[in-house]
């Protein structure tokens, strides 16, 4: 009888958080979101917040902004990944270890100090960027107040961010695969473009697909860029759904219409992730 | 064929010598910015070697918000939260890993999934347990205790658990060893690479938390602030000093680019343990 208690001793403490910070939270977050937080005390009226996110102009702005990304800079980032993962995994590489630091390096920075880095860096009238477009006889840019500008801004810092992060788990990808496979083909005439398209993409399969399922949960959730760097603006040109959602509930205090955004974000995820599984992950 | 390999090694480092250096761009400016007065960091063409002026900016950033003590908060903050996470997830993981009791796949598949539920469906009601039931706002347990509920560190202790020989705990068994004393004494110090690799990445992410501290963290209590809520509450401000806030990125960022640089293979390990399949 002891014997059989064991386990459960050993899951108490990280169950008791798990149950009080994770599990109620999933479900008290759907009631919330029928619940008007607006009116004190509040009142349950389910059509309050659910009818508002489908007429709400902001958040049809921070949805539409947040596909943007999604669609642009998540696969050029994956294909941009997968490019350099292959690149530090190439025989033909030296000085490997200096690379690895270039691109890895990113992972460990926090997003408040690179947000604070790129702000300079894109500033309008002094900034290294438009200093560079002027070199090169073009320019300046209104990189932080004009919408199109402020928008490639966000994906060129969250591109920067997060490509080595998925080069990483792409290389652990790579390296699983057998070498004497691409010994065979060579021997067989393939050139390294067929070995990649018949080789490397089949084999990094799985783990591409878990860096897009990855990157499109992180994408949706995607706030302390759009927050320190351009402010969701100009207007709401950069709202994301992060930042809506942080507006939302912890400026307005609205927890009920947040949580309704918490859980748009919680389908669209779903929605996504099993798209891409129906897409790329049939064995 | 020697010949065309040559050509293909060229070839990759006429593209990869420069995206490398643009990748290390912004790193290099936020190190050059901390060490410029400030008209310096603001003039054309960008200055791209350090100035003598990290000091002075250092003490501007300290008269802008109380730096130094956030730097500690945080560090306490990351610690506590690390020994904690590592200790819960271990155990978790353990359990897992090596009973089989009544109803374990049931809550194993329960806290998996939750992997897959973003985090924004939990933290309104988080912040109103800690700020509303708990009132422990503007404490390091606000930051911290939610966190604990981590379910990827329960997953990954309990691979590393599962790939010990079950012949080894089996064998204390019969010696007569009590459970918790196999878990400390036998299977715990055996996972230790494991252990390293989660600590890693625990730390570094209380680290760089910002959401989260920023919700549970008032401004207005300068001195309870985590140092990335610190920073971020200078940026956007007019008459702050930029050279002081680029001190801070560096002081928060190279102590991490120091460690990477010697525990490649740890940092590694933890970030690639999510994405390859067994």
């Amino acid at each position: 009888m002891r014997r059989n208690l064991t386990p459960y001793t050993f899951l108490l403490p990280y169950l008791l958080i798990f149950g009080v910070f994770w599990a109620w939270p999933i479900l008290y977050s759907i009631y919330l979101s029928f619940l008007d937080t607006r009116s004190f005390p509040w009142a349950w009226n389910p059509g309050v917040n659910w009818g508002r996110i489908f007429q709400d102009a902001t958040f049809q702005d921070a949805l539409r902004n947040t596909f943007l990304i999604l669609l642009i800079q998540v696969p050029l980032m994956l294909a941009l990944a997968t490019a350099l993962a292959v690149a530090l995994n190439s025989q033909l590489l030296k000085f490997r270890p200096l690379f690895r630091f270039a691109f890895f390096a990113p992972v460990v920075v926090g997003a408040v100090a690179y947000s604070a880095v790129f702000r300079l860096i894109f500033n309008t009238d002094f900034g290294a960027v438009n200093s560079g477009l002027k070199a090169l006889g073009l320019g300046p840019v209104d990189w932080l107040y004009a919408p199109g500008p402020a928008m490639t801004v966000i994906i060129l810092v969250v591109t920067w961010r997060w490509t080595g992060y998925n080069a990483i788990i792409i290389l652990a990808g790579l390296q699983s695969i057998p070498k004497d496979i691409y010994e065979a083909a060579a021997i067989d005439g393939a050139t390294p473009w067929q070995q990649f398209l018949r080789i490397t993409l089949p084999g990094i399969r799985p783990v591409l697909l878990f860096c897009f399922v990855l990157s499109i949960i992180g994408t949706l959730q995607l706030f302390t860029e759009p927050f320190l760097i351009t402010n969701s603006g100009p207007g709401t040109a950069t709202m994301t759904l992060g930042t809506y959602l942080y507006q939302q509930g912890f400026r307005s205090f609205n927890f009920g219409y947040a949580s309704a955004i918490a859980y748009t974000v919680a389908l669209l995820a779903a929605v996504f992730s099993l798209m891409q599984l129906r897409f790329f992950g049939r064995d | 064929m020697r010949r065309q390999q040559f050509i293909r090694s060229i070839w990759l480092h006429v593209f990869l010598v420069p995206l490398a250096l643009l990748w290390l761009a912004p790193l290099w400016l936020m190190f050059v910015f901390s060490t410029l007065p400030e008209r310096d960091i603001f003039s054309t063409p960008t200055p791209l070697l350090p100035g003598g002026d990290f000091f002075t900016n250092l003490q501007n950033l300290n008269a802008d918000t109380n730096f130094s003590r956030t730097l500690l908060n945080s560090i306490a903050v990351s610690l506590i939260y690390t020994v904690l996470s590592v200790l819960l997830t271990s155990l978790a993981g353990y359990a897992f890993a090596r009973f089989r009791f009544w109803g374990s796949t049931a809550l194993f598949t329960i806290v998996i999934a939750t992997l897959t539920i973003p985090y924004f469906v939990v933290v309104i009601p988080q912040y109103i347990l800690i700020a509303r039931e708990f009132k422990i706002t503007n404490t390091y347990w606000a930051v911290v205790l939610p966190a604990l509920a981590n379910s990827l560190g329960v997953f990954y202790m309990r691979q590393s658990f599962l790939s010990l020989p079950s012949s080894l705990l089996e064998a204390a068994r019969i010696d007569g060893a009590g459970e918790w004393r196999i878990f400390f004494q036998i299977a715990l110090p055996l996972v230790r690479p494991a252990m390293a690799a989660l600590s890693l990445i625990l730390f570094l992410t209380a680290w760089n938390d910002y959401l989260w501290p920023l919700l549970v963290l008032s401004p207005d209590n300068k001195a309870a602030l985590t140092a990335p809520v610190a920073l971020g509450s200078l940026i956007g401000l007019t008459r702050v000093s930029w050279g002081g806030i680029m001190v801070g990125a560096v002081l928060m960022t190279v102590p991490f680019l120091i460690l990477f640089i010697f525990l490649q293979r740890q940092f590694i390990a933890g970030i690639a343990a999510g994405g390859v399949k067994d």
